[in-house]
């Protein structure tokens, strides 16, 4: 509007004025209401920008009209009937009366007339409809709306201007030969055309001013049409964007003359980016004068392509916003068999590199190291490099689209808009759930290609039939894809790998069944091997229940195969839902390595840690405290946090936190957890950290015994022996509010941890593992300081330089994925929100390897001064003694 | 050490010269002249001999007493280093420290050269050799206690625990809240 952007947001209760030239806020004003209801913004387009207009806003169940320049609230209106919905705000550019059209229930047309002065209610008409309303409304002219009634097989034509409401049906079947089934209207704002979207066509149907319909045009491909735009004075237009086989057809037509096409364009899409969702309209003034288009397409994988005189000027992966899966993947390794030519090139560049490190090198060949830098750029690589740095991240978004992202410099190795997970006859609306690991191959890595595994479902239900799609890293292909028999509720990556080096997956439908994939007779052997060993648990929620089960040899249901086992239920821990709700439920990753069992404390001492990979944590709060902060006082609420065995269903740690709540967000790894939460009675948010030791093999502290192999620390350790465990907990307060916590991790698990805390501010904080040490004290002893423990504090310091971001920011940021890396000291961090950052990080600095900026040439100088030297004082010494004999 | 080597073998050298070229040869090629009785002569050379047998024994086991003792002079030398080196680990202490468990150890693996050149029949060598390994020994000691000052020594559980893998799970659990 003008130079100021109105923006309504927080369900309608906020309208906000910007200025467009700076993005400033000019005003901002609260709409109260009695009720919740959809929102709605009209702003009057006659309105030029000195002027005062008001703004219409219906929000909260009721209109309410605000003023232009500065944002006050001119008149409200509330209407008598709370479930009235507006479906359209309507205004003359001349009259004084605004009309307010909207249904009441589902059969109900409502009409309202009000004085756009005063906000006074003139008339209100109202007519009900026997066949009810579907919904969509599409305003074809300033007094008529098009409907579909219930059974979207009939237009219903309203015309409300003359202050009685009729209606006229028409038959989509009069207007369409074959029409079965159920239409839909498009969303669309032009004047006297409307389409119909039915199974096999769009049809573009056009209103006569008595209200006649005809059928202007049929499409049989998939068409998605854009709002009208002016273009000039009353002239408007709208694009229209239809597929052919691989390309796109850009037609943009004026209103009232469908035959004639202002711009007539045939894209080529080179990619595959699935079908147009939708098209917005731009126009420009050509140098002669003549109007020219341009529009901007979002397509079915979230991408945005601008389209101007047949070309695609720009385009962007906005499905990269929504990641919804993150897993890597090994890249390919470096192939043996080299050319001479290659061979020698390699020899010149190297010579070119050492001439400049030992600064002997001109200016010319200084550019042709710069140029060789930048050509073959040693972390863009597509092969694997010894440490481990290059890989590639594997990302599902929300669209269904699958991108590979090369960790180096970030760019889109390839990309994959996955069929199975695209809109089908079987699969309405499927959704994608995750990607895992599927094959890696370690024996035979030179010809097997790395895969992964995207899981789906049908519909974002749970119930709904999994999807199985299989992808090749190396090349992006997908390998094969299939629909499930059984719905998804949990997907269980086992610690097996068949021959070829697949991995085991244990799929749990909503019935507590569970799967087996892959399905071959040698997976289920393998599976059986370990069969009485595997359990897994389900957290409900809702019930406030959290249960054990083993499995079943047998499928209970119809389905009986050989690769479907049933569960038993073997314990679960009932929390009582007046006093608790589970709000957090989190374990340690699967893959995570520990390095040893053992921790040595001051003194030489050992304690043993308890590293369980079947614990569980669990944070619930009470009813009363799990909304917002401040929305319960610190008597009424608290937190209780809770480890638990998920084997047994034992409670290993329980602690309650009294004026505490959620939300939690906490890290486990090795023998610790750490998590992050409000105090109430503080006023600060805290983070606590609890440590879990093993009390069973605490004894073994006799160094003979050990040395000679007489102790239990290697034997196998069960959940059914009930080791005994300790547990040491301390609290912190922490200045900032969180949005996701995650751990680093390392290829052998010896470096020191750093956690990395995702920030309100959508930066990534990370804090080394020490200040979250239960074992801090306010006056360490000498040899405790020499374990490396800090002086406890109550808060927790933020040094700025450990924002791994930096100054940048993780627009949006979601969550935080680390990988090891084939080095031990360095770790891969992934993060992604709206935004995506990678980075590499050395916790304990890089101890095993040599700093980028070491002097190769110095060591290379030296070592040869060395030899020169021992070979002189060599001769000189053999001259010596022959002199010293012929003495 | 080297330099009582080097007086002792000398004087051999010297002690033999003097009983081969003067007395041997002349008795066999050139009669006695008249009046000299051999006998007493003999007798005579014989008991300056033995005396100085017995006078070249005695010196010989009271070099090889000095030999044995030297160690413990080297002893005091290395406790002194040690002390001024200090406990922590660092260059300097470490070098220190282990010439100091390497000098022994050469010394006892060169026990019997070093006492070669005092080897006599008459001269009893087995009690200066225990001394000299004895003496050696404690500097050892001397030096492992050291190196254990130092914290080098694994002598606690936890130098022997750290470098074990986690134990082994029977059972394998996963699970969690519903996939949405």
């Amino acid at each position: 509007m003008g130079k100021y952007l109105i923006t309504l947001s927080s369900e309608g209760s906020i309208l906000r004025a910007w200025n467009l030239p700076d993005g400033q806020m000019w005003w901002e004003s609260f709409l109260q209401g009695p009720s919740d209801s959809k929102s709605f913004l009209f702003v009057p387009t006659s309105s030029k920008a000195d002027e005062d207009n008001t703004i219409l806003v219906f929000g909260k169940g009721s209109l309410h009209a605000v003023s232009s320049i500065h944002g006050d609230i001119v008149w409200k209106v509330d209407f008598p009937d709370e479930s009235f919905e507006v479906q359209e705000v309507i205004q003359h550019h001349d009259s004084n009366i605004i009309y307010v059209v909207g249904f009441v229930g589902s059969s109900q047309f409502d009409v309202y007339q009000i004085n756009a002065k005063n906000g006074e209610l003139l008339k209100h008409d109202s007519a009900a409809f026997d066949g009810g309303f579907s919904g969509e409304v599409s305003l074809v002219s300033k007094a008529k709306l098009v409907v579909l009634d219930a059974a979207r097989s009939t237009l219903l034509t309203i015309s409300f201007q003359k202050g009685e409401i009729s209606f006229q049906k028409t038959y989509i079947s009069d207007l369409v030969k074959g029409f079965s089934g159920m239409a839909m209207i498009l969303p669309s704002k032009l004047t006297g055309l409307f389409a119909v979207k039915t199974i096999t066509a769009t049809t573009f149907i056009s209103m006569s001013s008595e209200g006649q319909l005809e059928v202007v045009d049929k499409i049989n491909h998939a068409t998605v049409i854009s709002d009208a735009l002016s273009f000039s004075e009353d002239r408007q237009a709208f694009a229209l964007v239809q597929h052919g086989d691989s390309d796109i057809h850009l037609n943009v037509k004026q209103n009232h003359d469908w035959s004639s096409d202002l711009l007539k364009e045939r894209i080529k899409l080179n990619q595959q980016r699935g079908f147009v969702h939708r098209v917005f309209m731009n126009n420009y003034v050509r140098t002669d004068k003549s109007h020219g288009f341009r529009a901007l397409i979002v397509m079915e994988d979230h991408s945005l392509l601008l389209l101007q005189q047949g070309e695609i000027v720009w385009s962007r992966e906005d499905g990269l916003a929504s990641v919804i899966g993150v897993t890597t993947s090994e890249l390919p390794v470096e192939k043996e068999g080299v050319s001479v030519a290659k061979v020698e090139q390699n020899l010149f560049e190297h010579m070119l590199k050492v001439k400049g490190a030992l600064m002997l090198a001109s200016a010319e060949d200084l550019a042709a190291i710069k140029g060789m830098g930048l050509r073959s750029s040693e972390k863009s690589k597509m092969t694997r490099d010894h440490n481990g740095f290059r890989k590639l991240l594997i990302v599902l978004t929300k669209s269904g689209k699958l991108f590979a992202l090369h960790t180096g410099d970030g760019r889109i190795v390839w990309s994959l808009l996955l069929n199975s997970l695209r809109q089908s006859e079987a699969c309405e609306n499927p959704t994608g759930i995750n990607v895992y690991p599927w094959q890696v191959p370690h024996h035979h890595a030179m010809d097997e290609n790395p895969s992964v595994l995207v899981v789906g479902r049908c519909k974002p239900s749970s119930d709904a039939l999994g999807i199985f799609s299989f992808v090749d890293t190396y090349t992006g292909k997908e390998l094969k894809s299939f629909g499930l028999d059984h719905s998804i509720a949990q997907v269980i990556q086992l610690p097996f790998t068949d021959s070829t080096e697949q991995h085991l997956h244990l799929l749990i439908d909503t019935s507590g069944q569970a799967h087996l994939y892959p399905r071959t007779p040698e997976a289920v052997a393998i599976f059986q091997l370990e069969f009485s060993n595997i359990y897994w648990y389900s957290v409900e929620a809702d019930n406030g229940v959290i249960k054990g089960h083993g499995l079943k040899s047998n499928c209970d249901g119809e389905v009986a195969n050989n690769y479907c086992f049933g569960s038993r239920e073997v314990w679960s821990i009932v929390f009582p839902l007046e006093t608790e709700k589970i709000i957090t439920a989190i374990t340690r990753k699967s893959n995570e390595v520990v390095h040893t069992q053992a921790k040595v404390v001051a003194d030489q001492d050992v304690m043993y840690k308890y590293i369980s990979k079947n614990l569980l944590f669990v944070a619930t709060v009470s009813p009363k405290a799990s909304g917002d902060i401040g929305s319960a006082t610190p008597e009424e609420s608290h937190l209780v946090v809770y480890v638990v065995d998920t084997v047994t269903g034992r409670i290993l740690h329980r602690m309650n936190h009294h004026g505490s709540q959620g939300p939690v967000h906490a890290v486990f790894s090795e023998n610790w957890i750490v998590y992050h939460h409000f105090s109430l009675r503080a006023h600060r948010y805290e983070m606590t950290v609890i440590e879990i030791y093993d009390q069973s093999r605490a004894d073994n502290k006799d160094v003979w015994k050990i040395v000679l192999g007489k102790h239990n620390l290697t034997s196998p350790m069960s959940s059914y022996s009930r080791p005994g465990v300790t547990t040491k907990s301390q609290s912190y307060y922490f200045t900032q509010s969180v949005k996701a916590i995650s751990v680093t991790s390392t290829a052998k698990g010896i470096t020191s941890k750093h956690l990395l805390i995702g920030t309100i501010g959508d930066q990534v904080l990370a804090m080394d593992k020490r200040f979250f040490d239960p074992r801090r004290s306010l006056n360490p002893t000498q040899s405790e300081k020499e374990e490396g423990i800090l002086p406890l504090t109550d808060s927790l310091p933020i040094i700025p330089q450990s924002y791994v971001t930096h100054a940048l920011k993780v627009e949006g940021l979601r969550g935080i994925v680390t990988v090891p890396a084939k080095l031990e000291s360095a770790t891969l961090v992934f993060t992604h929100g709206v935004d995506l950052f990678f980075t590499r990080l050395a916790p304990s600095r890089t101890y095993d390897s040599l700093t980028e900026d070491f002097s190769y040439a110095l060591l290379l100088i030296t070592i040869v001064a060395l030899l020169v030297a021992i070979f002189v004082t060599w001769v000189l010494s053999e001259k010596k003694d022959l002199s010293d004999k012929w003495r | 050490m080297d330099k009582g080597k080097a007086v002792m073998g000398s004087g051999r050298r010297w002690a033999v010269d003097f009983t081969d070229n003067s007395t041997l040869p002349s008795s066999r090629d050139i009669p006695d002249p008249p009046g000299f009785s051999r006998a007493s002569q003999e007798q005579d050379d014989s008991a300056v001999a033995k005396q100085k047998k017995d006078a070249e024994a005695n010196w010989k086991a009271q070099k090889a007493w000095e030999v044995a003792q030297a160690p413990f002079k080297n002893l005091l030398m290395m406790g002194f280093m040690m002390w001024m080196a200090g406990n922590t680990v660092h260059l300097f202490s470490i070098g220190i420290t282990f010439s100091a468990l390497w000098q022994p150890i050469g010394a006892l693996q060169g026990v019997g050269k070093v006492f070669e050149p005092y080897k006599d029949s008459k001269v009893d060598l087995l009690v200066p050799k225990l001394v000299f390994i004895a003496l050696n020994l404690g500097g050892l000691a001397l030096g492992i206690w050291k190196l254990n000052t130092l914290g080098l020594l694994p002598t606690h559980a936890s130098d022997w625990v750290s470098s074990l893998p986690p134990a082994k799970e029977v059972e394998y659990s996963r699970g969690g809240f519903p996939l949405l």
